[in-house]
């Protein structure tokens, strides 16, 4: 009985449903936006939020990601700071001074020794990074100094010019931590210790020792997406909704939100409910020209003679016909007698 | 206490207000401003700016801001020039100026009020009066800017050695509107508030002479009366010529649903006898305008010939001149004013050879709805030099259920019930409630005034003297149970009530006493509206907007979505076709255009493929329209039909 009560009636509305159920509370959202401690405060919440994610944005406004220690380390607090720090990632201009020889046509980089201990950089760690971004036989070390050549001898002569390229190119240079890893913070939470840092990158984080594959977790949906799949997309889009709906202390039934994430998740890529994705896409000319951009939908329609069959519900509002809901669904057959 | 607000009038001679300031420029060291001015001169010396204008700079601002001010509280400057020192900007502002909004304070001097004993006596006695006070330096204007030089107590008592002024009286903090209600300072703020834009709604005597005028739309209350409650400022503003309100006594209690929620019950019997009764005056208005061509309206009674003739019902109470007579009663569209214009195009000519006139009727009658009598005529010239003639229609309105009332403590409510005098809890002494508020109405509120005004209006009434509900100052709870008591009447204003209809004791004393109301503009009788059928719009065939053109209500999109989430298709139907533009056009099954039927063939044919394979489809007006715009932009929709393709 139960069961059967919890079922939807054929035909039923559920979009618009669903629409409503999330959009009514939506009206209700506090502007006031709940902080995380350390990184990441101004993760946007609430409302803000929720149209990031509806609009399937390419990047979060402030992404975050959440690290867990394998289980073996997982109380130890000195491991997850190790831990922490390793994974930040250092650029080259925060340990070194860079400078340019334009008569020699070389780079000076000299290592800010304070900083660079503060961060854990060696003179090795910085001569490494930076014969990975130009090539080994460019680089070399005089003193307390890395000296870097325009060109290696096989190479011809440059202009000038390419020296302040080469120089910007170094500029970016990863010393150490993880490329898309900004600022990380250890928090403690139910006697576990994780870490929580701003940006992300799965992929390399995943690799590092220590680290519980298995429960790396970003509150971007569109990293979620290309490691692991549309699947996984679907499942965080559902869980970074709900997450906000608790925090604001709005309670939806999860099957709305389902739905939605399923709308968005349903052709393998995440779409946006907008006439971007969703609405952009809908079938009937009529349908899409009734939302946003009537004149371009109609123009484009005539120019390949499109064809509206009436299927949707604004459709057949539209030319004053019974909508197919519902009601409108069902139909009364009669067999004749030949 | 005669003057407290002031504001300097515009046309007060700029040249006198001036000159004392310049005078003042000699006095002190206020260098010429040069166009050689050093950065560090800018930076040591103050700027000093006369009404916006800068006129030079001066070593000491803040000294020399005293000093004038001191000059003017010696009456060596005029009273009207304010100083202003901004210490942030380092920038003096003597303003003399039109335009400034000002206000009375007593100053003080190194800690000592100005107003000394002596200077107070001399007052008492007549000797001095209010002009005196501000030639002396007693009393002084400030202005918005000068205020925020200064530290003002409220009373004399707070006087600390910071403070430069005092309040005349404390109740001056308020403004205008707020000071006319009484015990402000019982009630919670954002209530004085409503209470403020709600006794500006009220209904009373807006204009002695309302008779002589034509006001648009106006409302005279029958009755006014002066609240037995009232403030200083009440007196002091003349509002007792221009009462906007009546003395209800109040009692409160719930009484069976019928005033919940803010709804009120009022005995019907005290409206019979005149509580809270009102006219609406309205006035219309007709021109006999000119045209090009030299051809004009005419204010006649309208003959039968006339295009667009009503019959002759509408016309008559028209008098032969084409105006209606004053006091006739009016119930329906009747003509007002008769009047023809002629054609808007000019008509062919005739056989004869001759332009027949035909005259267009365009009468100016009552609007739907509308009922009264004819108040006054005027006939008179408009800017243009017209005719122009002025109806003035008085209806009476008799508060009814739904009418809307408010006490001065932003206590609104509306009438949920006009009961029988006999079926009304009454008390020992006979006295019948006018209105039974709800109790409901005051916890949440906090509007503790309006419970000690309906005390003092308890006390008012039996002491036989009127009560003073000023801010800070007026009458106390003291004083009012000291007159309840001596009356033998219950000190906290409760009384035993005995039920109207059963005439038992109600179990609980009741809270009774008299609390000055406002009838407030929004009546029912302007506002309710009801639709079944009736006109639609010419364009797209859907039903009219607006009480006015006697509208439907809109259906709109959110109350559509609605329905698709309930499933109930049949209802968007009917709300969205069937109720609204339904029409059955003529489709072409070959070619998807639209038909029509030539009448006189007694044929359908489609303008397009000229075929007369034809289908009669419903649809919606504004599909067809949106079809014929999209036609209208090169692209050709066609109606495919399912059965036929």
């Amino acid at each position: 009985m139960a069961k059967a009560s919890t079922k939807i009636i054929p035909y039923s509305a559920v979009g618009i449903v669903a629409a409503q159920s999330l959009g009514e509370p939506g009206t209700q959202m506090t502007m006031r936006t709940f902080h995380y401690a350390g990184v990441a405060e101004h993760v946007p919440t609430g409302l803000p939020r929720l149209i990031e994610l509806v609009d399937a944005k390419k990047e979060p406004k402030k992404s975050i990601v959440e690290v867990h220690l394998a289980k073996e380390h997982k109380t130890k607090e000195s491991q997850a700071k190790a831990l922490a720090k390793e994974m930040e990632s250092v650029l080259l201009p925060e340990v070194a001074i860079v400078s340019e020889n334009m008569a020699e046509k070389r780079i000076i980089l000299k290592l800010k020794t304070e900083d660079a201990k503060l961060l854990g950089v060696t003179m090795e760690m910085l001569k490494e990074a930076v014969k990975k971004t130009v090539g080994a036989n460019k680089v070399e070390q005089r003193g307390d100094k890395i000296s870097v050549r325009l060109k290696d001898d096989k190479e011809k002569e440059k202009p000038l010019k390419d020296l302040r390229k080469l120089t910007t190119k170094i500029k970016k240079t990863l010393v150490k931590g993880i490329s898309g890893i900004n600022r990380s913070v250890v928090i403690k939470d139910k006697g576990e210790y994780f870490i929580r840092a701003s940006g992300f990158n799965i992929k390399d984080i995943m690799k590092l020792k220590n680290v519980d594959p298995f429960r790396i977790y970003t509150n971007s949906v569109m990293e979620i997406e290309k490691t692991f799949g549309i699947e996984a997309a679907r499942n965080a889009t559902i869980r970074e909704m709900q997450s906000v709906m608790d925090l604001q202390g709005i309670s939806v039934d999860i099957r709305h939100i389902m739905l939605l994430a399923d709308a968005m998740t349903s052709d393998g890529k995440v779409k946006s409910i907008g006439r971007h994705g969703l609405s952009g896409e809908k079938a009937g000319v009529m349908g899409r020209a009734a939302f946003e951009e009537t004149i371009k939908h109609l123009v484009n329609a005539s120019i390949i003679g499109e064809d509206d069959n009436l299927v949707g519900v604004t459709e057949n509002i539209i030319v004053g016909q019974t909508i197919p809901i519902g009601t409108g669904r069902i139909k009364l057959g009669m067999k004749t007698k030949k | 206490m005669e003057v407290i607000f002031m504001v300097k009038k515009k046309t007060a001679p700029k040249k006198k207000a001036t000159k004392p300031v310049k005078k003042a420029a000699k006095v002190t060291i206020i260098k010429p401003a040069s166009k050689k001015k050093t950065a560090k001169q800018e930076k040591v010396n103050t700027a000093v700016y006369v009404n916006g204008n800068l006129m030079g700079f001066h070593p000491d601002g803040a000294g020399l801001a005293g000093r004038l001010r001191e000059k003017r509280r010696m009456n060596e400057l005029n009273y009207e020039v304010n100083v202003f020192y901004n210490d942030r900007t380092n920038e003096v502002f003597i303003n003399t100026d039109a335009g400034r909004v000002r206000k009375p304070y007593v100053v003080i001097e190194e800690g000592k009020s100005r107003l000394t004993p002596e200077v107070l006596n001399r007052v008492r006695s007549g000797a001095l009066s209010w002009e005196h006070l501000v030639k002396m330096g007693v009393i002084e204007y400030l202005d918005a800017e000068e205020e925020e030089n200064s530290l003002i107590a409220l009373s004399e008592e707070e006087i600390s050695s910071n403070h430069t002024h005092f309040e005349v009286l404390p109740s001056t903090i308020f403004g205008v509107t707020s000071s006319v209600l009484p015990y402000p300072e019982h009630n919670s703020a954002p209530r004085i508030t409503m209470a403020c834009s709600m006794a500006k709604q009220s209904l009373g005597l807006y204009a002695v002479n309302f008779n002589h005028r034509f006001d648009t739309r106006a409302y005279v209350m029958y009755y006014p009366q002066n609240p037995l409650v009232s403030t200083d400022l009440y007196k002091t503003l003349n509002m007792k010529k221009k009462a906007a309100g009546q003395n209800f006594v109040v009692a409160i209690t719930a009484y069976k649903g019928y005033n919940m929620g803010d709804g009120t019950v009022v005995n019907r019997n005290a409206i019979d006898r005149g509580l809270g009764r009102a006219m609406m005056l309205k006035t219309y208005d007709s021109e006999e305008r000119l045209y090009p061509g030299g051809q004009r309206d005419k204010i006649e009674i309208p003959t039968p010939d006339v295009v667009g003739y009503r019959g002759d019902e509408p016309y008559r109470f028209l008098d032969e001149d084409g105006i209606i007579y004053p006091e006739s009663q009016l119930t329906g569209k009747e003509v007002l004013v008769g009047k023809t214009s002629p054609p808007r195009f000019l008509e062919e000519i005739s056989v004869f050879g001759v332009v027949e006139e035909k005259k267009r009727e365009s009468s100016l009658s009552l609007k739907s709805g509308d009922t009264g009598a004819v108040d006054a005529v005027m006939v008179t010239e408009a800017p243009s030099g017209n005719r122009l003639v002025k109806i003035k229609i008085r209806t009476p309105k008799i508060p009814e259920v739904g009418d809307k009332f408010a006490s001065r403590h932003g206590q609104k409510g509306v009438i949920g019930l006009l009961l029988k005098q006999e079926d009304m809890p009454f008390t020992k002494d006979g006295i019948v409630p006018d209105l039974i508020l709800n109790p409901h109405a005051i916890p949440s509120r906090m509007t503790a005034g309006h419970l000690l005004e309906t005390l003092g209006g308890k006390a008012s009434a039996l002491g036989g003297k009127l009560m003073d509900g000023t801010a800070f100052s007026g009458n106390t709870r003291e004083d009012y149970v000291k007159v309840l008591k001596e009356q033998g009447f219950n000190e906290e204003g409760e009384e035993w009530l005995y039920d109207g209809i059963t005439g038992q004791k109600i179990k609980v004393k009741l809270f009774i006493g008299p609390v000055y109301y406002q009838r407030l503009h929004h009546l029912v009788s302007n506002k309710m509206h009801v639709r079944s059928r009736g006109p639609v719009q010419l364009l797209t065939l859907q039903p009219t907007e607006g009480r006015a053109r006697e509208g439907g209500l809109r259906f709109g999109e959110m109350e559509r979505d609605c329905l698709i989430g309930y499933g109930a298709s049949m209802v968007i139907r009917e709300r969205l076709l069937e109720e609204s533009d339904k029409t059955i056009q003529l489709v072409c099954n070959k070619c998807g255009m639209f038909a029509y039927k030539d009448q006189i063939k007694n044929k359908q044919i489609c303008p397009l493929c000229e075929g007369a394979d034809i289908s009669p489809i419903e649809m919606s007006y504004a599909f067809k329209l949106l079809l014929g715009e999209i036609r209208s932009m090169f692209i050709f929709p066609r109606i495919i039909l399912k059965d036929k393709a």
